[in-house]
Formats: structure tokens, sequence, C-alpha cells
């Protein structure tokens, strides 16, 4: 450390020199704290083997409270240590899509007490049709918490143990409420279901079970920028991205991703699936018929996995119809064991809070490994009872799903017309909570660091969150999803002002 | 058939064992009623006393082990006798009206004595129910509200309420507490922050079956017995904990850490001061983590400090130096509580990279925002929490003395434990042998002949045969009291085995058992309509 100082005094006085001595100190400063983590553990038992060098580097910059552990006067065994995924984990902070999400909370626009907050962008959650939730509850939460069969004042089926995998009931409910969200197109066996506390376990479950660490998914991009926590944290699986492009709208191509299998295969990376979202999030763009049998044509040539995302099948607003794989193997002689849907009703149905996520799957053995790990990620049995009664009530979920599909059409037309007087573009899309707006002429430069710069003004200029593509591993630069539910119809145009002021300062500049 | 690019051990599977496969579908149950077993009776069987074979754990592929082990485990021989306990129970439950010959559960440990408080309690503040706060609704801040930090009136509430189970002799900071869904996930997740695939943690035996899922599954973490015996009560000793250290190492598995369960499911005892300082100073010495799952804290029931009593390994570690940061707490609400269902756990901790860790792992595992919401409305009322808390330990130790006398009054002892929904029920005497094939042949009369589904000591990982864990929480006192005449019954007539080890341990006997005849126990076993027969009371 003393060393450090001596070295930005001489610098100081010499700009041109500042880069080229900044280097090796920083350098310097990361083999001390490299030094400084492994003194204490000589006398241990040695590192693991398979520390390479990069995780060194990661460990070396553990958090505070560990480091003092390890300077500390220590018995035979040295600290007590965190697992590198604990460490990895704990740290894992710099995503623009998580700073700018925890930056709202903070501050939050109000209309009259806080004009000048933050307007979240960021979140793809929908806030439309939240009332009518609201009002199905104020009328019916007695009933459906707390009488039993004999309409008895009671708990009982509430506290006890319940399968960890969902109620049958809350199962049938949502294989019928997945139905006519898909307009009675596919008909869901509510056996091939297994519920999870949100779609986050639920897509990490079904990787433990369809993966071994090491492995790899080709993911198209851009893709949802959770699933780099979601899935490769902890079942140590890696994503590959399969690029998209702009020329034809974000649609798959099935020669990218051949292209990145034998890429993977070459340096000896097993692929066990393909993850897609549809609708695609961050685009909203829907994966049509035709694209669906190629997927299906390659996974099963291939001999992986298809996990279709579908949790947005419920939002979509364009003329386009939503085709769910499901309807595709049903229909065809696929093998369907390998496909797999991902969904939950925090979207649409708007309750993130209530944590509903499912799994359905054509796999035997995948349904019965996901329903013995669902015990890591239950369900509220009171959250479940309340779903059941609600899901149930068809009258009220049909009247839901229409007027839903009504506000978010109304809401994208606007936010989408709004965006376009300020010259900015948006992919065509369909469904989703967002839409993925183009502002590459109003980036300085066109890369990512461009891009970066531009969310940042965003954020702290104009104060609005939204996720850059970079996020979402988008290969062009200048991409933004913008979420438009979380907005009151009279925000948009200051959504729209608020941006205005950054393009027009960027274009003069 | 070739794997279809599932895992290694599904392709494994179909390669080796083709024939297991069929067998292994129908075990697994797949959750939908459409399995040979009702929807989620396997999964049950985990939260239970159910035993998962260590089978043959590759070192390498240790952590593969999710679809495979469970796979492979459930076809495993042994373990089909343990199912066959559940699916019985499941064909032919007790019921007091409807089939009064069923079979009891008394293998499940949750707690049904005080539900009445929390029904009168709701009665009394339906606004926590229905998503109110005084008078106005809350709903739309909750159906959005998916912050892995928690809801911080709830985490505040239930941080007092841990403190109030310890006599505030801790103090808990809501902000080193994290959230999870029961304290399974809580279990798992503090796996995946301390132990690296393949190292290990050690547990003192006999332990609660579902660690082998918990703990091992996805993290691929090992567990290490610390082996205890009856000779001191099952207490962990240095010795013990430095054996099983060494065992370890003689493994090559690191050892991340030594977690015990306190009070201790399955044996109901609490750690006393001297075995927690052992403890302390034993993590200390290797420079490891120490947990402490304290979920049946609250089911303490000793009178006072000077008769034992609960001590939270919080408060054992006060006025160390160096240790607050390698010790962890579980907490549940499943069992103090009696609300298994709503699925809330937590991880106490005052390591700041293990909070922010497991708080971010947290999103794999949330407790609903309705839930939390009516539960923070719940602790926060102390004048309940206070009155519900010491009434629950008051029918708990009720319930405890009930069986304990019943089985005593049979000539059957229990350790003697001061906590917990369960006995630790000892009848070695009973046994044929000396075994744990003995042990089965027992477990089996006593679920097929009695009629109730007890948890052997041998799914617990018990290194001595004939203790049995015997839960009392979960059913009526009338139905316990049909239980204990079903086991006077039993042992009464001579049902179960003749005894060929009868030297050395007839001391224990207080009945002289006759020696059943041959062929009373070849009928007894014969045709399940028979058995059903016997079974009655």
């Amino acid at each position: 450390m003393r060393l450090i100082v001596p070295l930005q005094a001489v610098v100081q006085g010499r700009g041109g020199l500042v880069l080229g001595s900044l280097i090796p100190c920083a350098l310097f400063y990361l083999l001390q704290l490299y030094l400084r983590r492994n003194r204490p553990s000589s006398s241990s038992s040695p590192p693991t083997s398979s520390a390479s060098a990069s995780d060194l580097v990661e460990l070396a910059t553990i958090p505070r409270s560990l480091s003092r552990g390890l300077l500390s006067p220590r018995g035979a065994g040295g600290p007590a240590r965190l697992s590198s995924r604990g460490v990895a984990v704990a740290r894992d902070d710099d995503n623009p899509y998580y700073v700018g999400l925890k930056r709202c909370p903070e501050d939050p626009y109000h209309p009259s007490s806080n004009p000048r907050g933050f307007l979240q962008l960021g979140l793809a959650e929908n806030l439309l049709t939240l009332d009518l939730i609201r009002d199905w509850l104020v009328s019916n939460w007695k009933e459906s918490l707390l009488l039993d069969e004999e309409e008895e004042f009671s708990i009982r089926g509430l506290a006890t143990y319940q399968p960890y995998d969902g109620l049958m009931e809350l199962k049938m409910a949502i294989a019928e409420f997945m139905g006519q969200i898909m307009q009675e197109s596919v008909l869901f066996n509510p056996s091939q279901i297994v519920l999870t506390g949100g779609a986050t376990p639920a897509v990490e479950i079904l990787s433990f079970c369809l993966a071994d660490p090491g492995n790899a998914f080709l993911v198209p991009s851009p893709y949802y920028p959770g699933w780099d926590r979601d899935i490769k944290w902890r079942t140590g699986i890696e994503l590959i991205p399969v690029p998209c492009r702009s020329t034809n709208n974000f649609s798959i191509s099935i020669a990218s991703l051949e292209r990145a299998y034998n890429q993977a295969k070459k340096r000896g990376v097993k692929v066990r699936a393909v993850l897609v979202s549809n609708p695609s999030n961050p685009v909203g763009n829907l994966i049509d018929r035709d694209k669906l049998y190629d997927l299906l044509e390659f996974v099963s040539e291939k001999n992986i996995h298809l996990i279709s995302d579908e949790i947005f099948a419920g939002s979509i607003y364009g003329s386009d119809k939503f085709v769910s794989v499901a309807e595709i193997v049903d229909a065809e002689s696929f093998d369907r064991s390998r496909v797999h849907i991902v969904y939950g009703l925090s979207k649409d149905l708007s309750v993130p809070g209530f944590r509903v996520g499912v799994i359905y799957s054509y796999n035997e053995i995948v349904l019965a490994a996901a329903s013995k790990l669902a015990r890591f990620s239950s369900i509220s049995a009171p959250t479940q009872r309340l779903l059941v009664s609600m899901l149930s009530d068809r009258k009220f979920i049909s009247e839901y799903l229409i007027i839903n599909r009504d506000r978010l059409q109304n809401m994208h037309a606007l936010f989408v017309d709004g965006l376009k007087q300020l010259g900015i573009k948006c992919a065509s899309s369909s469904g989703g909570l967002y839409c993925w707006a183009d502002m590459s002429k109003f980036i300085q430069s066109y890369s990512e660091k461009g891009e970066l710069k531009l969310w940042e003004k965003l954020l702290n200029v104009a104060k609005i969150n939204v996720t850059p593509g970079s996020s979402c591993h988008c290969i062009e630069h200048g991409w933004f999803r913008c979420c438009f539910t979380t907005l009151e119809e009279k925000d948009i145009p200051i959504v729209i002002e608020r941006i205005r002021r950054i393009t027009e300062s960027n274009l003069v500049s | 058939m070739e794997g279809r690019g599932c895992n290694d051990m599904l392709v494994c599977h179909h390669g080796v064992h083709p024939s297991l496969v069929p067998q292994a579908m129908g075990r697994l149950g797949k959750g939908g009623g459409t399995g040979p077993y009702p929807l989620g009776e396997l999964l049950f069987c985990s939260a239970m006393c159910t035993h998962i074979n260590p089978c043959s754990p590759d070192a390498n592929t240790l952590w593969h082990g999710v679809v495979r082990r469970k796979a492979a485990c459930n076809t495993h021989g042994q373990d089909s006798s343990y199912f066959l306990g559940w699916q019985e129970y499941e064909k032919n439950p007790y019921d007091p009206k409807t089939n009064p010959s069923g079979i009891i559960q008394m293998g499940l440990a949750e707690n049904q004595l005080s539900f009445d408080l929390i029904e009168t309690w709701l009665e009394l503040h339906p606004d926590a129910l229905g998503l109110r706060r005084d008078g106005t609704l809350v709903f739309r801040e909750l159906a959005l509200f998916q912050d892995y930090h928690g809801l911080p009136e709830f985490k505040k509430a239930l941080a007092d309420f841990m403190g109030e189970l310890r006599g505030n002799k801790v103090k808990f900071d809501s902000s080193k507490l994290v959230l999870t869904a029961g304290s399974t996930s809580a279990n798992e997740t503090l796996m995946f922050c301390l132990a690296e695939p393949g190292e290990a943690f050690l547990l003192p035996t006999p332990y609660y079956p579902g660690f082998d899922r918990d703990l091992k599954w996805r993290t691929g973490a090992e567990i290490v017995p610390i082996h205890c015996s009856s000779s001191n009560g099952f207490r962990i000793t240095k010795s013990a904990l430095e054996k099983a250290y060494q065992q370890a190492r003689k493994q090559n598995l690191r050892v991340k850490g030594v977690l015990v369960t306190n009070p201790s499911n399955p044996l109901g005892t609490t750690l006393n001061r001297s075995e927690l300082d052992t403890l302390i100073d034993f993590v200390v010495a290797k420079g490891i983590h120490l947990i402490g799952d304290e979920i049946y804290s609250g089911t303490n029931f000793a009178d006072s400090p000077s008769s034992g009593g609960f001590i939270s390994v919080l408060e054992a570690m006060q006025g160390r130096q160096n240790v607050s940061d390698r010790i962890h707490v579980v907490y549940s609400l499943s069992k103090d509580l009696g609300l298994p269902g709503f699925r809330v756990g937590a991880i106490y901790s005052n390591n700041e990279a293990v909070v922010a860790a497991a708080t971010k792992m947290s999103s794999f595992g949330l407790v609903s925002s309705q839930t939390q919401y009516l539960l923070a409305a719940l602790l926060s009322d102390k004048e309940f929490t206070r009155k519900y808390v010491s009434e629950n330990r008051r029918r708990i130790k009720e319930r405890h003395g009930r069986l304990v006398e019943g089985l005593r009054r049979i000539g059957i002892d229990c350790l003697k434990s001061d906590s917990g929904l369960f006995c630790w029920v000892d009848m070695r005497h009973l046994l044929s042998s000396n075994s744990f094939r003995g042990e089965m042949e027992l477990w089996k009369k006593i679920v097929y002949e009695v009629g109730l589904n007890i948890s052997p000591g041998s799914s617990c990982h018990c290194d001595e045969p004939g203790w049995f864990r015997v839960c009392f929480a979960n059913m009526s006192a009338a139905t316990l009291d049909l239980a204990l005449r079903r086991v006077e019954d039993f042992v009464v007539s001579g049902g179960h085995s003749s005894g060929d080890d009868d030297n050395g341990r007839s001391g224990r006997r207080r009945y002289r058992i006759k020696k059943p005849s041959f062929a009373r126990w070849m009928l007894s076993l014969s045709s399940s309509s028979d058995r059903r027969s016997e079974r009655g009371c």
C-alpha cells in the first residue's frame, strides 16, 4: 500500500503518464490482495485445485468483513471461508439492470409529492389491471381463505404441511388458466405441472434437472438479464448467447444456433438445451409457428432439450396470435419429452408478490425430479388457496383477460407513439410489458460504452430507468428495453419529455 | 435407448439400469394424482423421516445428484420399506369416525396443538388476512412486492419473536435476517454459500433424514456423521467431533463446518452449555463454520434454566472473540407456530458476506408477500405472542408427558428430553435381533400390525438399532391414547419378536414377554385382510 502513494504523487504532475502508471499500480494492488488471501491458508488444507487464476482474482476482492477475519489471529484452521459461489453471489451487483432497479425505489416518482423522482421503466410488472384483482379480493378473500368445506372457520388447510410441488387444486386451476390464455388451443394437463415459488426457481430447477455443471444452454439474444443470475449462479451452467439481429426484427436464426452449437462442441462444452422466451423478453416479438417447427427440429436433431419461457403468454397486445410450443408438440409427432415450458402468474395476473411459478414438462423423469426439488421453493398455502378461488372464478378471469389486453394495447400504442415523436423506433412486437427501443442514433460512440453512457444519463439526469441492450447481451448497440405497464397514461408525456431532454442534448453535441 | 440429452445421470440411468426405470417412475409419484401414490406423498416423507440411502456417491459426479440420486435411491431396495409405511398410511389413514382401525400418523413432526389460538386471533383481526391496514387496503403494494430483502415489518416482528423465544438474551437485528421458503431452503442456501461441491459438513447422529436431501442434492456438499451413542444420552463430545473430522480427512473431504439441530430433531434434547462450548471451540480451532438449526426453539418446555433448557448458539458465543462471523442460525415458523404450510424460514448470520449472498439466493424461494403481511401482523401483537408461546409450551409439555408416561407403563422408555414434537423411544428390548434388520422387522410390525407410522432410527442414521422417533403433536389426545393402547396390546400379546438375545438386556424389561408362536407370526404377515383385522384396537 505504501508504495502506491508515492507513485500517485509522481504521476499527478504529468497527466500523460496517468494511465501508464495506474495499470501497474492496480496490478500490484491485486497482487497484494492475492498474497494476503493466500497467506493464512498456508497452514490449512491446500486450496481446491479447481480454482483457476481468474477465480483467485475474484476471491481477492472479497468483502471487508471477511478480510478482517483473514487478518485476525487464527487457530490451526484459519478463518471460516465462504464457498466461491457464495463470494461471487455476494459481490455480483454491477449489472446495469440491477443497478437501475435498485436506484428507483430510493426516490420514486410521484406526480404531486415527488415529481422529480425516478420513473421505473426497468421492471416488467403490470400495474394496469391491479384494480380488477383488488376488487375481486375485497369481495372474496374471506371465503377463499378461511372457510373449509363445511363453511367452518379453520386454518387447518392452510397451516399444515402441503405437497411441496403445489396443491392439486391450484395445478388444475392454473392448467385451465393457461388454456384460457391460449384461447383453448392447448389442453394443459395438471399432472404435468410442478408449482414453484415464482418463475425464478422454476427456471433454476429445470436447469438443475437438465444439465450438469459445465454444460451449456444456447440462448438467442438479446435475452432477459435475470437469467445470468437465475441459471448460472448455482447450477454452474453456461449460457451461450446466440445473437439475433435487427435486420429481421430479432427473430431466431437456426443457422446461428447451429454455429453456436458447433463452436461449443469444438470447445468441448456439452450443449444441453435451447432456452427461448416467447413472447420474447426483451424484444416482445413472438416465435411463429414455422420457427417453432424449426426449433423443435433443431433440438431433435441435436438430441437436446427445448425450454420455452412463456411467462408473457397472456400479455399479448398485437395482432399476431401467440402459439405455444405445447400446441405444436400436441399436434405433431415430435419427441415431447424434450420440451419444457416455464410459466408464472407474476406477469399475466400481475401478482409477482404472490410468487407463483410453473414448470410444465412432458418428461416424466424431469417432472418427478422437479416436484422433489420444489421443496426448496414451495408456495405458501394461504396464497395458493386464494389463487385457487380467484382462478376458478371463470367469469372474472375472462373479463380480466379482455380488459388487460385492451389496456395493454392502449398503453403500448401511446408509448410507442411518444417515442416515435422523438425519432425513436421500436422493434415490431406483439407481447410483453415493454418495447424494445432503438436509440442508437443518440449514442455518441457506437459501442457498449456509448450505450451505457446514454443509459447513465437517462438514469441520473432524466431519472428514467430503462434496461440497456448490453445487459441483455444484445449484439447491436443502442437498444433499450422500456416497460410501459409500470406507468399510468398521464405519466407517458412526462417520460417522453424527460427522454427528449437527453436525446436532444446528445444530438447537439 | 440413449438418453435424450438429459443429464448424465438420466443417461446412465436409462443405459445401465433400464429395469429400474419403471419402478422409479412409480415411486417418484408424478405428483398429479396420476401416479400410484397420492399427490406429494413422497415429498411429505422427506419432510418427516424418510431414509435416503447415500447410494454410492461417485466422488467426481457428486453433484450430478439431483435426478440420478433421486431416481436411483428410491429404487434402492432398502428404501422401499420406508415408502411402504407411508404408502400404507396414505391408503389407510386413521380417522376416529370413518376409519377407526386405520394407521395413525406418528411420523409427522407437525404442531397442531395450538391452532385454536391462531384461529381466534385471526377471527379478531380480519384485516391481516384481508390485506388491510387500519381499514384501508394494502393490496397494491403487496401484489407487487417481490423484494428479496423481505417486508421490513415482518422481519422486524420475526426478529423480535426470535429474541423473545430466547428469553431476550440474544438481540436480533432484522438486517441480518434473510427470509427463505421454509428452513429447508434456508439450510440449502447456507450450504450453497459455505461449501464447494465435494466439501463436507459434520452432523451429529441421529439426524433429521431430510438433511440428506436438503444439504446435499443440489449443492454437492457432503455429510460426515459425528457418531453419538446412547451411552451418554447422545451428547456431542470433543473426541467424537475430532473423530468425524479425521474421518472426513480420510475420505479426502475438506470439512467446511458443523451443523447441529438444537433442540435436536429427532432426539428432542437441547445442547447444554458445555456441549455448545465444545462445539464453538472446535469450529474456531478448525477455522470452520457452525450452523445452529433452531427451528424447535419455541417447543422447549424446560421449567427453569437450571433444569437445562434451550440455549441458543448465539447466546453461547457471546463474549467470545472472532467467532460471530462463523456462526449462523436457521429458523422457521413451521414448528413453533405450527405453520409449515406457510413456508416461512430464515437465516440469521453476523457474517455480512453470507447475508449478502443468501439474500440474493433467497430469490429462489421467496415467501409470498401476502403471507409475510399476515404474519407481520400476527407476530407484532406482542401480547398474543407471549400468550401463545407459554400456552403452546404448556400443551407440548403435557402431551409429551402423556406419551412418555403411557409408554413407561408399557415398559418402554424414552430418552429424557425437553423439546420437540416427538420422543426418541427406546424399543431395543423388543427387537428380535440387535441389528438393523431386527429394527426393520419390528418397524414393519408396528406399521402393519399395530397400525402406527413411526420413524425408525436407521432412517435418521442412528448407530444403534432399536430407537424410534414418535411424534405426538399432530393428533388429538384421544388419538394418542388410542395409539398407546395399540402399543400396549402389541407388547402384552407378545406380538413382537421372540427376542433371541435376551441376555444382557432383560433388565430393561418390565414385562415378561411371551414367546409368540411361529404360526401366529406367519399368520399375522400372511395377508393384508388378516393384518387389518388384527390391527384394530
